[in-house]
């Protein structure tokens, strides 16, 4: 019974949304970054979640790593205005090459801040 | 994202309800669909075979572009009797992604010698399901075919409408246990919804082959339900 229940609060440390409601409700300024489309082979399934604060401090993945860092730059700018961004990442784009994408595969990202 | 949906959304999924967060894509405005809310249309449709699939993903409805999110909770396994058949059937359960918790009040059985690594509890399954009692996300499995031990948690999981009930016995012992849960007031739609004898058909003969097929079983009533929709 405890391992299960060791399990569970342990998921939801590691759970996105769960840090995004904790975060929020810290005062904090959060956006959610999501998986919403992959093509060919994607490091993380769509509906993956990265959360974002306006420091730059982040939870949860949207890739292997290769990404996260152009995510997280961009979460600052959305934070700031509030629109929601569409973030696109593939090989055959030149900047997602650079940041590292070396899966082959392309993700499209969505950003949106909470609130 | 809204922020107070965000709230409500967790909290669905602490208690373990099945939820879509959609999101227009256009205006990035959410809506949270929790499972059997009625929505009309092509987008209705596309949120019901969400529901149904579990995967996430962009949906065309209404000359709009909406992103679903799927929460389904994980899936639990409850095995009343630590029986042989349970020995091997909790690790491979475990390792197909199932939650799984085995209960049997008889101690010389639940020992945690015969069942390392497993959630074991070793009480009466009415007080061993105390702090998580079986959902719909959840699958019953009863292996002691002692009444005194499965009966209990099988008229529980007919009644909460558990994905999947089977109870070990024979067509014999079977027949014993529908008279007994028709006296417990369980219809026989109720009852029919029990998988016994219990697991696929597969010429199953040592526990470990008996387990393979209930897994199997389990698996087929999760992925591909009789009745899609049918809730």
């Amino acid at each position: 019974m405890t391992s299960q229940t060791i399990a569970q609060a342990t998921d939801d440390q590691l759970d996105p949304l769960m840090v995004a409601e904790r975060w929020m409700l810290d005062g904090r300024e959060v956006a959610v970054a999501t998986v919403i489309e992959t093509w060919g082979s994607a490091p993380r399934p769509v509906g993956s979640h990265l959360v974002i604060d306006a420091e730059g401090s982040f939870s949860g993945s949207v890739s292997g790593g290769c990404v996260e860092g152009a995510v997280i730059s961009e979460a600052a700018g959305v934070i700031a205005s509030g629109e929601p961004k569409m973030l696109e990442f593939g090989v055959a784009d030149e900047t997602a090459w650079r940041v590292g994408l070396s899966c082959g595969g392309r993700i499209q990202v969505y950003l949106e801040r909470v609130g | 994202m809204d922020p107070h949906l965000l709230r409500k959304l967790n909290e669905a999924r602490r208690e373990r309800k099945a939820a879509i967060m959609l999101t227009d894509l256009a205006d990035g405005r959410n809506r949270l669909v929790m499972k059997g809310d009625p929505v009309a249309g092509e987008l209705g449709e596309a949120i019901e075979k969400a529901f149904r699939t579990g995967k996430s993903g962009t949906v065309e409805a209404e000359g709009q572009r909406f992103f679903l999110k799927v929460h389904v909770p994980s899936p639990r396994m409850v095995i009343i009797g630590a029986v042989h058949i349970s020995q091997a059937l909790a690790p491979m359960a475990a390792m197909a992604g199932f939650d799984v918790r085995v209960i049997d009040p008889r101690t010389a059985f639940a020992t945690p010698e015969r069942f390392e690594n497993v959630d074991l509890v070793a009480d009466w399954p009415e007080d061993a399901l105390k702090d998580r009692p079986i959902d719909a996300f959840t699958a019953l499995v009863a292996v002691t075919h002692d009444p005194k031990i499965d009966d209990w948690p099988l008229i529980s999981a007919l009644k909460t409408g558990a994905f999947y009930v089977g109870a070990l016995g024979s067509r014999k012992t079977h027949a014993r246990r529908v008279e007994r849960l028709t006296e417990a007031g369980l219809g026989e739609a109720a009852i029919d919804r029990i998988a016994a004898p219990i697991g696929l058909d597969i010429g199953a003969q040592s526990p470990e082959e008996i387990a393979v097929a209930i897994l199997a079983q389990v698996i087929a009533a999760l992925r591909k339900p009789a009745q899609p929709g049918r809730d």
